[in-house]
């Protein structure tokens, strides 16, 4: 079993499609939608938590790229503003996953991509609006 | 060896003079002890920038044609209300102001998204904002509306005064509840899931002066990026707590009313602040110098975060219950460590003062110096000390029954 948490984007053209539904019953797996914004002739987004069998997972997403969607792992959706962030370090003993930590010699803040799994805990933890999500 | 303001100033003036901040000054002191650190060195600089709610400033705005009498009308600079208690054009607004349509804690936690705080960064960093007033209208004052936009350099005068800055230390919050609290502290996971601090420790100004023998009246600093004056001891200064054998204050003790023209000063070290679930303030960047006079003045600037403590409170029951004591006494070596131990318990914690920040105050307001634009001072007055008696109180609530007035027993 592999587990995802992804974000799809739409182009206007695919939003009348049912890929949701081709990716659970075409490729059996389990699709989690944790957020979804859709407007006609716009482009769509949806947040989805996906898991299966790596052999499914992959021909899954294989077959969503193919039809035309942008793909990208969740955490690039959540933005560290080093501009708007003063450096007090509020947000890094929230932050669950070490995803933003503090290099304890300088004490400047760190954000890893990587280790974000979007939880938005350091959003409202922040006084500064630094921690921004977008959907 | 002691030296005077005057020669300090003298070399100041010439280039010459050696300063150091309060995070090199330790380093300086272990290695050539302070006995000749203290004959060589003439000035330490200290910083810190956190959030400072007791903060605001004032205004005098101009007179309109035909004119109007904001004084005891309602007037509002981007929907946040200030005060008008004054003459016809002078105005107060403080950092934690909030429009009056914010629908604050209604749905908990309120976000808080834009107060006072904010519209003193927006109108520094140069934006134009809304004036919105009514006013009742009077012979020599007619006009009775008036809606303008209009910018801090349009004002006559624009000057920040704030009444309780520069805490000299303060708790460490935890939550020992089963729910999540969101404080002046930041927010608060429960069950001591993670501590919060807010001091700038060994960089910070009164911690460098724990008995407030340089700073005082007078005293001229660095203010929100620009040039201030310490206008007396701030709201609730406490001098009268626990100390350590090196004089500094176990909790929160002195504090500090600034002043400063707001016209030069710079976004950057006046940055307005939302606490989700509590409201809006302002962190302000704050710099002072202290004078190398004598010896004792210099061991105190070399002071570390392993030699200064906090005190550990609950703000889920004891702080908004007012029941005294501690959870814990912790140094600053260890908040910064990124955990603590309370009641056995690890926990993560997390400052709301930015250090980083606090010492480049210190080493901006260093280079003023060095460069020789800045030069030192002379308090006109002493801050209330140890042997005051000056004291923190609270409230003796008195109730009022039919209008009867009960005097204190």
């Amino acid at each position: 079993m592999a587990t995802k948490r992804l974000t799809f984007n739409f182009p206007p053209h695919l939003i009348d499609q049912p890929v949701t539904y081709q990716l659970i019953t075409e490729h059996k797996l389990k699709v989690n939608i944790l957020r979804a914004r859709i407007t006609p002739r716009e482009w769509g987004r949806l947040v989805v938590e996906i898991s299966g069998s790596k052999k499914n997972l992959d021909a899954g997403l294989q077959f969503a790229t193919d039809l035309g969607l942008d793909i990208k792992p969740l955490a690039l959706d959540v933005q560290w503003n080093a501009d708007k962030c003063i450096e007090c370090t509020a947000c890094s003993s929230v932050c669950p996953t070490g995803a933003l930590s503090v290099e304890r010699k300088e004490m400047h803040v760190l954000f890893d991509h990587e280790k974000c799994i979007a939880c938005e805990l350091c959003i409202p933890a922040c006084p500064y609006e630094a921690m921004q999500i977008s959907f | 060896m002691a030296k005077t303001i005057q020669e300090i100033n003298e070399k100041i003036k010439k280039g010459k003079a050696v300063v150091y901040t309060a995070e090199e000054i330790i380093d300086v002191v272990k290695s050539k002890g302070a006995k000749k650190a203290a004959a060589e060195v003439d000035v330490v600089t200290t910083g810190t920038f956190a959030p400072m709610c007791s903060s605001g400033a004032y205004f005098n705005v101009g007179h309109s044609n035909p004119r109007t009498k904001l004084g005891g009308g309602t007037v509002t600079l981007n929907d946040i209300p200030v005060y008008t208690g004054f003459a016809a054009v002078d105005l107060f607004v403080g950092a934690t102001a909030i429009p009056d349509d914010d629908p604050r804690n209604k749905i908990r936690p309120g976000k808080f998204p834009y107060g006072g705080g904010h519209l003193i960064e927006d109108l520094v960093a140069g934006k134009d904002v809304r004036l919105e007033a009514r006013a009742y209208g009077t012979d020599c004052y007619p006009r009775r509306k008036l809606e303008t936009w209009i910018r801090l350099e349009d004002m006559n005068e624009a000057v920040l005064f704030n009444i309780r800055n520069g805490y000299q230390n303060y708790n460490v919050a935890v939550n020992l509840s089963d729910r999540i609290i969101y404080t002046y502290m930041g927010i608060l996971h429960p069950k001591l899931r993670n501590a919060t601090y807010c001091s700038a420790g060994q960089l910070s100004p009164l911690l460098n002066d724990p008995l407030y023998r340089t700073i005082g009246m007078g005293t001229r600093i660095f203010l929100g990026g620009g040039v201030g004056y310490v206008v007396d001891r701030g709201t609730q200064h406490n001098p009268g707590v626990p100390r350590t054998d090196g004089g500094v204050p176990r909790m929160g003790a002195g504090t500090l009313a600034v002043t400063g023209d707001l016209k030069q000063m710079d976004a950057r070290w006046l940055r307005g602040a939302s606490f989700t679930g509590y409201g809006v303030t302002v962190a302000v960047g704050i710099g002072i110098p202290i004078p190398i006079l004598d010896e004792s003045i210099l061991s105190h600037t070399a002071v570390t975060d392993k030699d200064i403590v906090a005190q550990v409170v609950d703000y889920s029951e004891a702080y908004p219950n007012c029941v005294p004591g501690s959870l814990g006494e912790v140094s600053y070596a260890e908040l910064k460590s990124g955990s603590i131990s309370v009641n056995g318990k690890k926990v993560p914690t997390a400052g709301l003062s930015s250090y980083n920040r606090a010492r480049e105050v210190a080493s901006i307001l260093k280079n003023w110096i060095q460069e020789g634009t800045f030069s030192v001072t002379e308090p006109v007055a002493p801050l209330p000390s140890v042997d005051s008696g000056v004291k923190f109180k609270f409230m003796q609530e008195r109730p009022i029954l039919n209008n009867a007035r009960v005097a204190v027993d």
